[in-house]
């Protein structure tokens, strides 16, 4: 087996730096908490660890000019017990809160959830919810933004190219006419992976659902927004009728498949019902 | 095979060792510092057997390189308290008969350490969650769980 080199880059000029340097044959590792294990069971034998994790430029929770700002080695614990993220996206907090347990929280980062791009990351359907953006900075030092729901290409498959490194996200804050929701299905309360989870965030005006965002995981090769169901929601008074529609279109709109965790029927069956209660709860009300 | 020089302080020790990028903070801790107290169990981050306080913060060290741990501050059960001095937590592990096997035992023992670090009283709800991440495959968690209340009752008095 040949063996692995190690970098550490103390700020972002050392990162561009050795970026540039090692263009292509590098892997960034953070939390480790994927790759790791992946290292040791031989899935995957990288050439070149570039060690973010320490990076104090990458690890950060910022509200400012109407925007919320996470860096990419911000731990999955931080998230969920920010104030920032508590006050203004519950459901993002809640992903994160129920990522796992508390011993990989610690090490996991939003980033490595992210650019994993496991079908059922558990921070995708919230920011997908929230319209997020990743940032994504290349060899070279250039930076681009790309939307969430253009970042996952297919199973485990991304945006970025070779040598670009995901820095981090951002979403504009919610405004309060927004209402949230997220639930994470999974075979049990702690340390479970994803059987299905759907987020929501519906701005409201009134009676009526002005904008809708609705974004399920585990449910298709990458976590997805419900583009159907928002279309179906948007511009309308959201009644018992309505709610019915919903959950046939988005049973047409997922793809899932079965596996240990769950089969295909019961994960369409679960999708629909978690999207009901989640755009019921949003709204607080009985209908 | 290329190495890199790491120093890593156990239990209050700097320790010295020249590590792989591959080696784990698991694999350090017992082949090289001799802390056979970091069970090797899944070696995967499922079970918690392995878990260590890192800088504060209880992880697995089957899921940290020990090039992450370089320079860093690392509690294992060791020490959370020894025979002579044991801590609270485990003082009340063994009154309340809180271990089976006992291999288990040195990770939920950390893992309640760090709870109680950061939540000194924490209600059942928040114990359960605390150890979720440790795995008692003699499935003996209502006595551990009685076992860190009663230890956070007491350290509370």
């Amino acid at each position: 087996m040949k063996f692995t080199e190690y970098i550490k880059p103390n700020d972002l000029s050392d990162l561009h730096h050795m970026m540039e340097e090692y263009k292509g044959r590098s892997t960034v590792i953070a939390g480790g908490t994927n790759l790791i294990p992946e290292m040791r069971n031989g899935e995957k034998a990288p050439e070149l660890l570039i060690d973010i994790s320490d990076m104090a430029e990458l690890s950060f929770i910022r509200e400012n000019n109407g925007s919320i700002a996470i860096g990419a080695a911000t731990t999955i614990a931080e998230m969920a017990a920010s104030p920032i993220l508590l006050d203004n996206s519950p459901i993002l907090a809640s992903a994160a809160k129920q990522l796992g347990n508390p011993l990989t929280r610690n090490r996991a980062t939003l980033g490595g959830n992210l650019a994993n791009a496991s079908p059922c990351a558990d921070t995708a359907p919230p920011l997908l919810a929230l319209d997020a953006s990743v940032e994504i900075l290349s060899p070279g030092g250039k930076t681009r933004q790309v939307p969430l729901s253009k970042f996952f290409h297919g199973y485990k498959f991304t945006d970025l190219g070779k040598g670009e490194i995901l820095t981090g996200i951002s979403f504009p804050k919610p405004k309060d006419s927004t209402k949230g929701s997220h639930t994470k299905i999974g075979l049990r309360n702690a340390a479970s992976i994803c059987v299905a989870s759907i987020a929501v965030a519906l701005d409201m005006d009134g009676k009526t659902c002005r904008k809708a965002r609705v974004a399920a995981g585990s449910v298709a090769p990458i976590p997805m927004r419900a583009f159907r169901v928002e279309t179906l929601l948007e511009g309308k008074e959201i009644n018992a009728a309505l709610l019915e529609e919903c959950m046939a279109v988005v049973k047409a709109e997922i793809s899932p498949i079965s596996d240990i965790r769950g089969s295909l029927e019961y994960r369409s069956h679960v999708t629909a019902m978690i999207l009901k209660r989640n755009i019921k709860r949003a709204l607080k009300q009985e209908i | 095979m290329k190495t890199y020089p790491v120093e890593i302080n156990v239990n209050g020790e700097w320790q010295k060792a020249e590590v792989t990028a591959r080696d784990t903070l698991l694999d350090i801790l017992r082949d090289r510092f001799g802390a056979f107290e970091v069970k090797n169990g899944c070696a995967q981050g499922d079970c918690g057997a392995c878990t260590v306080i890192l800088n504060n913060k209880a992880v697995n060290a089957c899921l940290t390189l020990a090039l992450q741990a370089n320079g860093k501050n690392v509690m294992t059960l060791k020490g959370v308290g020894t025979p002579d001095q044991p801590h609270p937590l485990q003082q009340s592990f063994v009154e309340h008969g809180a271990i089976q096997c006992g291999f288990c035992t040195p990770g939920m023992v950390v893992s309640a350490k760090a709870l109680l670090d950061s939540n000194p009283e924490p209600t059942r709800n928040e114990i359960r969650e605390g150890i979720s991440g440790n795995l008692c495959r003699c499935t003996g968690y209502k006595k551990i769980v009685e076992a860190i209340e009663d230890a956070s009752l007491k350290r509370g008095k």
